[in-house]
């Protein structure tokens, strides 16, 4: 575990949720606000352990929740139940491969929210819900999809410029020394 | 087949969020107000970013445009001056008229000016953070106007910021009264919309009596009594509906401040 990796994952997960909060583009614009966080999700549970998938989930959730006027808490576990559920299936996913991140975070952000709802309205919650929840919930999806392939680019950038890099295969091998004679 | 490493987050999560449910409200309110505090930095950045972006384009104005502004803001001036004068006199026969009938006076607001730091980043609630909190005199429950009409309440109160709800979430209900004559007024309850969280500046308005003459264009304001104090501008009717086999009206009210532009708002204090 490279713990300045996961010290960006954290920042970019505080990023985000400040996004949220302060850009009102998308909310005038498309009528919802895209949620970054199950995308950010997805990448880490990819790349890192389960640990960095609980601390991420319960940081990213809480801040998320403090900010809104959902009970606290509530965005922690639909986060962390994503996290889980990737970590379990790692090794059949093709994480490299940017159609396969597409899907993932399109399935991710459309989870998060109605796990999330499921939980509020289990709590006794009344959130504000209709028929345009879905073009919401929709756009969310469309979304968070689009914004998965970016994070991973965003973070493999990263990783490039901050991380050791695998040393170079060198061209010597020893059987096919060349011996020169005299001639 | 899961890890020892798994079943210990797994349990420390579920853990931490099972007692975060179960704590006292005001205990959760205190754990939300410490928390958003971390984000407080990145608000002052973005209110400074803010402001000097507004100094910014000062420079990049050019003089004939300022020259024709203040023109403008001169001729608006007087206009203002005009009605003001106009008001003066309404009101000093509103005040011998109340004194004469023995009604209490009343003063005009105490406000303060906020500035909408955040809004609420979950799509189906109607709240945001504005920029005063307790230190500034923050109460929860004091409402929160613009110049068009009323926004919304205080809902909590921290120490630098308070969060506002606004109109149309589900926890915000607003007894309203609309004007139909010089002394015909029907009241209702202003409550969120049955349409859908998308129209952000429409509101549904219940509760109204089934023979009520309310009609799409009339004018809604507060109605007093409660949180609210009476007269404040909401919005307008766009149609109505009869409900419950016409034994109750409902109307959808168009809100007269704009609720996706929302930046600066007035805290009525008094």
């Amino acid at each position: 575990m490279n713990w300045l990796h996961v010290s960006f994952i954290l920042a970019a997960a505080y990023l985000a949720v400040f996004a949220e909060a302060s850009l009102n583009i998308p909310r005038n614009w498309i009528g919802a606000q895209v949620d970054l966080l199950p995308g950010l999700m997805v990448y880490t549970a990819l790349t890192n352990n389960i640990i960095v998938i609980g601390i991420l989930a319960l940081s990213a959730g809480l801040s998320f929740d403090a900010l809104s006027a959902n009970p606290l808490g509530v965005s922690v576990l639909p986060l962390f139940g994503i996290g889980f559920a990737i970590d379990r299936a790692r090794e059949l996913l093709w994480r490299d491969s940017v159609f396969a991140q597409f899907i993932l975070g399109g399935a991710a952000s459309a989870v998060q929210p109605l796990a999330t709802l499921f939980l509020m309205l289990n709590l006794g919650g009344a959130p504000l819900l209709g028929w345009r929840s879905l073009w919401q919930w929709f756009a969310m999806a469309a979304g968070g999809a689009v914004a998965t392939p970016v994070l991973f680019a965003f973070f493999d950038r990263i990783h490039q410029t901050f991380d050791y890099q695998p040393a170079a295969e060198s061209s010597f091998r020893p059987d096919r020394e060349i011996k020169r004679g005299r001639l | 087949m899961l890890k020892k490493p798994h079943y210990i987050v797994v349990i420390l999560v579920v853990l931490a969020v099972v007692i975060l449910f179960k704590l006292p409200g005001q205990t959760v309110g205190r754990f939300k107000l410490a928390i958003s505090g971390l984000f407080l930095p990145l608000f002052g950045l973005a209110g400074s970013t803010h402001e000097a972006s507004l100094q910014a384009r000062g420079v990049f104005v050019s003089r004939r445009q300022l020259v024709d502004e203040v023109e403008e803001l001169k001729r608006q001036n007087d206009q203002l001056q005009f009605r003001l004068q106009q008001e003066r006199e309404t009101e000093f026969e509103n005040e011998r008229l109340r004194a004469a009938l023995g009604w209490a006076r009343k003063g005009p607001w105490q406000t303060r000016l906020a500035r909408i730091i955040a809004r609420d980043p979950a799509n189906w609630w109607r709240a945001a953070q504005i920029d005063l909190g307790r230190r500034d005199g923050m109460k929860p429950n004091l409402p929160v106007v613009t110049g068009a009409g009323l926004v919304g309440k205080i809902s909590s109160v921290g120490e630098t910021r308070s969060q506002v709800v606004l109109l149309g979430d589900p926890n915000l209900r607003v007894a309203a009264e609309i004007l139909l004559g010089r002394t015909n007024i029907e009241t209702g309850v202003i409550m969120s919309t049955s349409t859908g969280p998308q129209e952000n500046n429409m509101v549904d308005l219940g509760y109204l009596s089934g023979g009520s003459a309310i009609a799409p264009g009339q004018s809604v304001e507060t109605w007093g009594g409660g949180v609210f104090p009476s007269g404040i501008p909401i919005g307008r009717i766009v149609d109505v509906q009869t409900t419950d086999y016409g034994l109750s009206k409902e109307a959808r009210v168009q809100l007269w401040a704009s609720m996706n532009a929302l930046e600066e708002v007035w805290v009525i204090l008094q």
